[in-house]
């Protein structure tokens, strides 16, 4: 009765197992089309979850798997951004030499990892949850097999994906042997003494490098700016969105649920770790050339900015994060989409390749210009109010520790940093002169909806935040901060 | 629905309903802003005809509930204050969509950024409510930013571009910090600032928050005004801005920095004010005496103007900054007549640059021969630069003087020399240069502005500044209210 609660994982993995099933009888001219029967099939499976409560957590496979509001959202959230990443990658089919069908199926494996990651309540679970994502990403990210730049990413992402993963099963271990369950919850009688004990700390601190991996967070964002150039665009496109928030996810109950004792004692850890995303992330940003490549590190930057909501430990922080989330979703799938359909024939994704974008597609370059106006976070796109929650959030904490509002410096800081380069983005679209292709694009029309869904949903996130903060707020409910 | 929220919604609905007109039908494309600028100036003019001066609180309210777990609203409102702002905004705005006539391609993206902006605005000196106050105001950011790149001019352009967004962000990410700062501190847990104002009357914030938010706040702000000595990108930026942009930024945006500090720093933060004000009154005399000299080393008439707005904002400073009913008064008058200045030297500015292709003095000469109107409408603004009474500038300049004369009278005493020997010497050499001697032959096939509706924007600014300046009254009588209203608040121990 209780496996039923993963019904939405099991039928995203069925969806993925149909399509290479359909993909053997299809002929492959027309394997580009399975990925529409993916869209409708995702499409279905997202609005199904909307019959689901999480308001009272239930449990299955003996607390392994937790279905609370915080799963719920993100399932949500990982649901919506692999339908964007599949109307991008229909677009981007052509491009493949091969095997698009098992393309669309990796893609649904990877986010039912990120799924499961979602309900992961137990270090098992989030274990099998990330080598899930980690193990389809190896080879998304190296689709593109006769382009040097995709081996290389995907070359970079396994050996370091494989170190975080040997780093993470090894810190579970520790903890297992620091505090004698697995469980997110322990619920022995001397669980809370343990919880200090320096075994424990060295595991958890283990499992946190895994995780901080999955992030991009410094130290551990040495891959980024790479991959993100090398893989397909939308490959890219669902490591951003998808892997980080899965990440992020995992951070928040590992942090929040397992260990709030720890997380506590170790604040200035995460205030210096934030502060260094930030500047690593906004400054490595300046001197780039290559869309992707910008895009690679501004992901180091904005894991920083939801570093702040961790950091500042409080349910604000985490709800904060949660609506940082919803509009760097929607942000950054316009921004993929855009740069997928302007880069048609060579993807190399250099800066100078936009220039006249304006002028090749009118639609196109506007939706380029709010996306980046929105990672900037100005007014009136999603990324302005998720920046004001996540300040709002570090001040609050300043009031009884100041050392907070160094870090709002710093956060500051970034944000100017970070407006030069995604201006320049702008000045690229609008007033470059170096023109290299001039011929008009021409846009499908499902990628077009999908281009308004996103435009649609930065404007809601940015003008009517009040729904969608209610929702971020009952959803961290789930982690019992204060 | 309060007559404010159509002042606002008119250009912002105008600008959403120019995406659906197709852009080669240029007439409509230039109608829709002119018809929009136009109903939102007429409503401005009937909202401040009915205005009731001496009414307690605010007048045309409206309140929406917006996040409601932040208690944000929308809730505009104006008192007196605000209520000549408005009416400049509008008259501006209708001005600058005017003269937008020297823009040539890509006419559609112009004039929807340039409503953006112009409901930005409006919205920001409306606003009630701390957030909406932010928000409205960084609506106009990227329009600003697009239209200096893609309609500006000179060579060092996009330097000017960046650094004028990136200072602009720096002073408005330190103004939200404060705000959200405010918030929290306050304990009231709204962003409401008629709620707020009340909550601290009676439970005022301790005066270390004070002294540390004021500075927040007064730094953000200041950097938005060009406050010396981070009044850089003021001159260069309005040089490299098309002449619309230049317009709306140097009239009426760049008061919203001012509006600021007289609305929310000064009345919430009264301990703060006063530890800080008279670090204002110090850096202001950095403004008049300085950017004068500045100006007058400049080779550039737009360089020479840019400057002489940033030194008249001094005295704006200084009137805020004396923290007494008349010099605030002033700094109100100030406000709303530098802001019908500006405009106007922009947009004759900009005239000019569009005939002639240059604006570098030594060029120009004799130019009031082939251009009659032009150059005569440009005397009468270079005078009212100066301070001639008869022009609103004169009202304001004066009653700031008087108004700082008590507690800071030194530096009345550089102000008044900075604007009646710096400002003429400037101001009346330009003059001499551009628009007498005798005229170089290349400029003799300058036309001038016989159309009227070519006439019209420069007519109604220069109507501004001389109805304000002979009929005082009509905006001090609004503004001493409202002044003494945030002076009870930041000062009670003075009448």
């Amino acid at each position: 009765m209780n496996a039923l609660l993963t019904l939405p994982e099991i039928a995203v993995v069925a969806l993925g197992l149909g399509l290479l099933l359909l993909d053997l009888w299809t002929p492959p001219d027309q394997k580009r089309q399975l990925g529409y029967i993916a869209v409708a099939g995702l499409g279905l499976i997202l609005a199904a979850t909307f019959t689901l409560h999480g308001s009272n957590p239930q449990y299955a496979f003996g607390q392994i798997y937790v279905m609370d509001g915080l799963a719920l959202f993100f399932k949500r959230f990982f649901l919506l951004g692999a339908l964007f990443v599949l109307v991008m990658s229909t677009d981007f089919a052509d491009r493949f030499p091969a095997g698009i069908g098992e393309y669309y199926a990796l893609i649904l494996f990877a986010l039912a990892g990120m799924m499961w990651a979602a309900s992961a309540n137990d270090y098992s679970l989030l274990f099998v949850a990330i080598e899930l994502i980690t193990i389809s990403f190896y080879v998304l990210n190296s689709f593109r097999r006769n382009q040097a730049d995709s081996l290389e990413a995907g070359a970079k992402y396994l050996i370091l994906g494989a170190l975080a993963s040997a780093f993470l099963v090894y810190g579970i271990a520790f903890v297992y042997g620091g505090s004698g369950t697995l469980s997110f919850h322990p619920t022995g009688p001397n669980s809370t003494d343990l919880s200090l004990s320096p075994i424990f700390q060295l595991g958890l601190a283990m499992v946190l490098v895994g995780l901080g991996f999955k992030i991009a967070a410094f130290p551990f964002q040495i891959w980024a700016p790479d991959v993100y150039q090398g893989s397909p665009t939308p490959t890219t496109a669902f490591l951003a969105i998808g892997s980080k928030a899965a990440g992020f996810v995992l951070l928040l109950r590992v942090l929040f649920s397992a260990a709030p004792d720890v997380a506590t004692h170790w604040r200035p850890w995460w205030m210096a770790v934030c502060a260094i995303t930030i500047l690593y992330g906004n400054l490595g940003a300046v001197p780039q050339r290559n869309v992707k490549r910008l895009l690679g590190y501004s992901s180091i930057a904005h894991a920083g900015y939801m570093l702040l909501g961790v950091a500042a430990m409080s349910a604000a922080g985490a709800a904060a994060i949660l609506y940082y989330l919803g509009g760097y979703l929607f942000t950054l799938a316009a921004a993929f989409t855009v740069i997928c359909l302007a880069f048609r024939k060579s993807d190399t994704g250099d800066l100078a390749g936009l220039a006249g974008l304006h002028h090749r597609s009118p639609f196109l370059a506007a939706t380029l210009t709010l996306a980046m106006v929105s990672l900037a976070g100005i007014p009136p796109l999603a990324g302005f109010f998720g920046k004001f929650l996540l300040l709002k959030a570090v001040v609050q904490r300043g009031i009884t520790n100041p050392a907070y509002y160094w870090l709002v410096a710093v956060a500051l800081f970034g944000i100017v940093v970070s407006l030069y380069f995604y201006l320049n983005v702008v000045r690229a679209i609008y007033w470059s002169k170096t023109r290299t292709e001039t011929a008009p694009i021409e846009i499908p029309r499902l990628t077009r909806f999908s281009l308004y869904g996103c435009i649609a949903g930065m404007l809601y996130l940015g003008l009517l935040p009040n729904t969608f903060l209610n929702w971020a707020q009952e959803a961290v409910k789930a982690l019992h901060l204060n | 629905m309060s007559t404010l929220t159509y002042i606002i919604g008119w250009p912002l609905a105008a600008a959403v309903a120019l995406l659906w007109v197709p852009r080669q039908m240029r007439v409509l494309v230039r109608l829709v802003p002119l018809l929009a600028t136009f109903i939102t100036m007429v409503l401005a003019i009937k909202l401040f005809w009915q205005f009731e001066p001496g009414a307690a609180g605010y007048q045309f309210v409206q309140k929406i509930g917006w996040v409601t777990s932040l208690d944000i609203s929308y809730h505009v409102g104006v008192d007196g204050l605000s209520v000549g702002l408005v009416l400049m905004g509008a008259v501006v705005a209708f001005a600058a969509a005017c003269v937008a006539w020297e823009i040539k391609e890509r006419e559609k993206e112009f004039y929807f950024l340039l409503l953006l902006m112009t409901g930005g605005i409006l919205g920001a000196f409306a606003s009630l409510d701390m957030f909406f106050f932010y928000f409205f105001h960084e609506l106009a950011l990227v329009p600003t930013f697009i239209m200096i790149g893609v309609w500006g001019r000179g060579e060092r352009k996009n330097y000017a571009t960046f650094q004028i967004t990136l200072y602009l962000t720096l002073g408005s990410l330190l103004v939200l910090i404060g705000l959200i700062a405010l918030y929290l501190r306050s304990g009231a847990n709204t962003f409401d600032l008629v709620r707020l104002t009340a909550y601290l009357g009676k439970h005022p914030l301790s005066p270390d928050a004070q002294l540390a938010v004021f500075p927040l706040l007064l730094f953000g702000f200041g950097i938005l005004v060009s406050l010396w000595p981070f009044h850089t990108w003021a001159p260069l930026g309005y040089r490299a801005a098309p002449t619309s942009t230049a317009m709306l930024h140097a009239g009426v945006l760049k008061k919203f920095g001012l509006y600021g500090l007289l609305r929310i720093a000064l009345p919430l933060m009264p301990v703060g004010a006063r530890h800080w004000l008279g670090v204002v009154a110090f850096l202001c005399v950095g403004n008049i005496l300085y950017c004068g000299l500045v100006a007058m080393r400049q080779k550039d008439l737009n360089l020479l103007v840019g400057n002489s707005s940033v030194a008249h904002m001094g005295f704006a400073f200084l009137g805020i900054a004396s923290l007494g009913l008349i010099g605030i008064t002033g700094a109100g008058v100030v406000m709303v007549a530098h802001g019908f200045l500006a405009a106007l030297t922009f947009g004759l500015t900009g005239y000019l640059y569009q005939q002639t292709g240059t604006l570098e003095i030594s060029e120009l000469g004799g130019l009031l021969r082939r251009l009659p109107f032009i150059g005569s409408a440009l005397v009468m603004a270079m005078l009212a630069g100066c301070g001639l009474p008869g022009f609103a500038n004169f009202v304001g300049e004066v009653l700031v003087v008087f108004g700082s004369w008590k507690s800071v009278p030194i530096i009345a005493v550089l102000a008044l020399w900075g604007a009646l020997v710096i400002a003429a010497v400037y101001m009346l050499r330009a003059l001499r240069n551009v628009l007498h001697g005798p005229l170089p032959e290349k400029w003799a096939a300058l036309s001038d502005a016989t159309n009227p509706w070519r006439k019209l924007p420069f007519v109604l600014l220069l109507s501004g500044l001389i109805i304000f300046g002979c009929f005082p009254r009509l905006l001090t009588g609004k503004i001493t209210p409202a002044a003494a209203a945030i002076l009870q608040t930041a000062a009670p121990q003075q009448p």
